[in-house]
């Protein structure tokens, strides 16, 4: 196991919209938010994660792949077709902009496991698994390919450049989605790869990240015990992967998961109710190399949600605010007033105080569930 | 007796000037060195007799005395240096194995000296702890492969855990080895910094049953001291397989330190030898251990973390990966630089291998089976400031065990002589005349400061790198680089080079 982890510090600009109804809407709006935090990027990476985007597809997973070469591509589509039905594919729409240079190739495909893999793997979960494994497989194994997303009726647009130069480029205007996040980048430094700009994601997660994680060490060695092989160079890939492992693999609800990467302080813990204390101890005792330390603001989507979230000590921004069915969160507050500029609330959460805004539909099927567990 | 030719190590410098022949020096010195020559009316010394304690220089009134190095040089070799001729002439007079105390002397490479750390700079502010919370809590024991959670409650309740304000413990002393006033020192210094001592395998003391709270209680293989009563005062428990000053080899108290008080807590008859065997009769194998681990469970109601003790040998790695499978909720290392009461010189100086390399295998295999995370590790045997604790946790370690460091805290100056029993600081002794010399209370607060100072150095170097809580730092091996290793040393730590 060895250290391939560069580890990339980044400064940067983040903002994401939910319609909390499941209204899709045009990616225009993302793009004026990113772009009014320009000065936040500095043309180093830019990019944006869009749910609901493919409803045609929906059951597919949607695999955005970069490639250096044909030959990656064919490399890797033949794996592909070996352990998939690859139902569509082509290449993902572009158009020329100035600033963007070199792009590699893009392209998308739907695919499905395969039946004879289903007997296998009779579960969702197993399907998951199978497709996070192979998506960790082209990334390490087959030179120049690299998998952006792999969630289902959702893709990651990202590459070098401005956030607007990149939405621009990818034609982010013709996709309607429910969320949207986007990001900006500050690397301090830079291997200019398209791969490494933001969001990361893996299966439904998708993460823009600003800030600098300390705890990266301690982080990526812990996952490593649980297969995840960090192959890029930035601590966003450990968010994700600190996600995906609480909330997929462990089975943690996300509410918890948050208490884990930006914990309490044990001052905080100790003031707590018996009952809540023992929770908190117990999750802080098991998962602390979990802990996300140092500045950082996050937004996490999955399908159902997004999750704006400050480390513990809020030393990064972040802002949130409501208007109707819609929830905003972004570095700045000019982000979110660019376009909507008479929101019915606007906040700044305190570190570590999530902001989730869930799906109704989300919300309604766990009542109904939990109804009738109990 | 026939004439020996031992030369001395140690010449003993009176200012006659400042002397005021005020004796303290004669009545300090328990090996003998002073003694007052009544026909010249002046002090006079033996310096064959002296051990380098430093005792009757820190006690002279008036500073009158210096100890030196003895001057005399053999000619110069540098294959037979002065310690392999003295060692000779030793045996050559006695015919025994040759004993000493603490841990192993010799120049190997130190490899805490050999690791720096990172800090941050511009794009991830530093933290100052005297502003900014910092955390240094420490749960060590048993964590489940994951946390149940049912309908938003805790569904199963966490193993029992020892509970650490710092991630520094005081390590295995027993007494009888060490005085009741210097396990009184750590007992009440662990209870006032929120950590744990370690009893050793000498049993518990009735005065320290008011400490078990903070109390580690140790099995070994002579099972001195071990009853119901002992397993259920401490925290936790901890096998006592092996030891890093004498892996491989048991323990020898004599006779004539077992006393009353020591007899009654090590259960055995006045004025018997305590003899702990090599390995423990019952443990040949691991699944022996296994279920001796389970014993202690099941005694103590599942209510204590059971740890296991090993020394650090070549295997190590593989060893702490079967005591992890065996159910130990903590892995002790003792690195080859422990110290000790009383080893076999070339035992101690000779076997086992540096914790540092210790620590970043098991960690390492532990982590490559993917049952790290639910399994504490604890190391010591050379630790000597914080920084080395930074290290040892940014490697792996989840704490640290500190023997000589804490006894010199309460006064030890390394003279090496603790298996003769006659330690001029009240330390490593059970003559009662000796032991008065180390005050519990003074010591107490000594050893004491020592865990706050170095925690409070901790914290700095944290805040340094942009961390505020210690789990972030556990197993960071990005936080180390190393200086002055090759490629397979740097390798075996898990760490770049400086520069990287
Ligand atoms: S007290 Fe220690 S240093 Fe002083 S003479 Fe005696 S042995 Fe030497
Ligand atoms: S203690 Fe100092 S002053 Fe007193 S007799 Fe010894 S050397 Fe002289
Ligand atoms: S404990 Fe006492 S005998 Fe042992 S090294 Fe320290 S001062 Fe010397």
């Amino acid at each position: 196991m060895g250290n391939f982890c560069e580890y990339l510090p980044s400064g940067c600009a983040i903002s994401g919209i939910i319609n909390k109804k499941g209204k899709r809407f045009n990616g225009e709006r993302i793009l004026e938010s990113i772009a009014v935090m320009h000065e936040r990027s500095n043309g180093l990476g830019g990019g944006f994660a869009a749910y609901g985007i493919y409803p045609e597809f929906k059951d597919h997973y949607a695999l955005h792949v970069f490639y250096d070469s044909e030959k990656a591509r064919t490399d890797t589509e033949q794996l592909l077709q070996e352990r998939f039905h690859v139902d569509e594919s082509g290449p993902v729409p572009t158009r020329p902009v100035r600033a963007i240079t070199r792009p590699p190739l893009i392209w998308r495909y739907f695919v499905q496991v395969k039946p004879q893999q289903k007997e296998k793997q009779i579960f969702s979960v197993e399907a998951d698994d199978y497709l996070v494994a192979t998506v960790m497989e082209i990334n390490e194994k087959i030179p120049g390919a690299f998998v952006v997303s792999s969630g289902k009726n959702m893709g990651v647009f990202k590459g070098v450049g401005y956030p607007e130069d990149i939405g621009e480029f990818y034609r982010i205007d013709e996709y309607q989605g429910y969320i949207w996040t986007a990001h900006g980048r500050f690397p301090t430094n830079t291997p200019g790869w398209w791969g490494g700009a933001h969001p990361f994601t893996l299966l439904d997660w998708s993460v823009v990240h600003n800030g600098e994680i300390s705890s990266y060490g301690a982080n990526k060695r812990f996952l490593e015990m649980f297969g995840y092989c960090c192959t890029l160079q930035t601590d966003t890939e450990v968010i994700t992967y600190v996600f995906d492992f609480l909330v997929r693999k462990q089975g943690l609800p996300l509410e918890l998961a948050v208490k884990v990467v930006a914990a309490p302080l044990w001052s905080e813990i100790e003031l707590l109710d018996p009952e809540q204390k023992e929770l908190l101890t117990t999750l802080r005792a098991v998962y602390g190399n979990l802990l996300l330390n140092g500045p950082f603001s996050i937004i996490l989507a999955t399908g159902r949600e997004i999750l704006a979230l400050n480390d513990r000590i809020k030393l990064r921004p972040l802002t949130a605010a409501e208007k109707g069915d819609e929830l905003y969160v972004a570095s700045e507050e000019a982000a979110i007033r660019k376009i909507c500029p008479h929101p019915d609330r606007v906040w700044m959460p305190d570190g570590g105080e999530p902001v989730i805004g869930r799906l109704q539909e989300c919300i309604e099927k766990e009542t109904t569930e939990s109804a009738e567990l109990a | 007796m026939a004439l020996s030719l031992l030369t001395p190590m140690f010449k003993v410098e009176r200012d006659e000037e400042l002397c005021i022949q005020c004796k303290v020096c004669m009545r300090q010195c328990v090996n003998g060195v002073h003694w007052y020559d009544e026909e010249e009316d002046r002090m006079r010394c033996d310096h064959k007799k002296c051990v380098g304690c430093h005792r009757c220089v820190v006690l002279c009134p008036t500073g009158a005395l210096t100890v030196k190095k003895y001057p005399l040089e053999f000619r110069e070799n540098a294959h037979w240096t002065l310690d392999y001729i003295r060692s000779i002439y030793l045996q050559a007079e006695t015919g025994g194995i040759l004993l000493t105390g603490m841990g192993n002397d010799r120049p190997y490479p130190v490899y805490w000296d050999h690791m720096v750390l990172n800090a941050s700079q511009v794009t991830n502010p530093s933290i100052d702890p005297l502003r900014e919370p910092m955390e240094l809590k420490t749960y060590l024991g048993r964590k489940p492969k994951a946390v149940e959670i049912k309908n938003g409650k805790l569904a199963e309740k966490l193993p029992p855990q020892l509970e650490l304000d710092v991630p520094i413990m005081f390590s295995a002393m027993s007494f009888g080895s060490i005085s009741l006033n210097a396990v009184k020192s750590l007992a009440q210094a662990a209870r006032e910094t929120g950590t744990f001592f370690n009893t050793g395998e000498g049993g518990l003391h009735r005065d320290l049953y008011e400490y078990g709270a903070n109390t580690i209680v140790q099995v070994a293989s002579g099972r001195f001291g071990v009853d119901p009563d002992y397993l259920k005062a401490g925290a936790g428990i901890e096998i006592k397989i092996g030891q890093g000053a004498k892996p491989g080899i048991g323990g020898h108290l004599p006779g004539e330190k077992v006393g009353p008080e020591v007899s009654a807590t090590r259960m055995i008859p006045l004025g018997s030898d305590a003899i702990s065997p090599a390995p423990h009769h019952d443990i040949y194998s691991i699944e022996d251990l296994r279920q001796l681990i389970f014993s202690l469970k099941e005694a103590t109601n599942y209510e204590k973390p059971v740890g296991v003790k090993i020394a650090a040998v070549h295997n190590v790695a593989a060893i702490a990966s079967g005591i992890a499978r065996a159910g130990a909720d903590f892995v002790a290392i003792d690195g080859f630089r422990g110290g000790t009461g009383a080893a076999p010189l070339r035992t101690r100086d000779n076997v086992g291998i540096p914790i540092e390399f210790a620590l970043a295998a098991v960690d390492e295999r532990l982590r490559r089976e993917g049952i790290r995370n639910e399994v504490s590790i604890v190391v010591g045997g050379s630790i000597r400031n914080s920084a080395d604790v930074v290290k040892a946790i940014a490697l792996g370690a989840d704490a640290v065990y500190i023997g000589t460091a804490a006894l010199i805290a309460l006064g030890c100056h390394l003279c090496q002589k603790c298996n003769t029993g006659k330690c001029n600081w009240g330390i490593a002794t059970q003559d009662p005349y000796l032991v008065k010399r180390l005050n519990p209370e003074i010591g107490a607060r000594r050893a004491a400061n020592l865990i706050r100072a170095w925690a409070h150095e901790i914290k700095e170097l944290l805040g340094g790198m942009g961390i505020n809580a210690i789990e972030s730092l556990r197993g960071n091996r990005l936080m180390l680089r190393g200086i002055g290793l090759n490629e397979k040393e740097l390798s075996i730590l898990g760490i770049k080079a400086a520069g990287e």
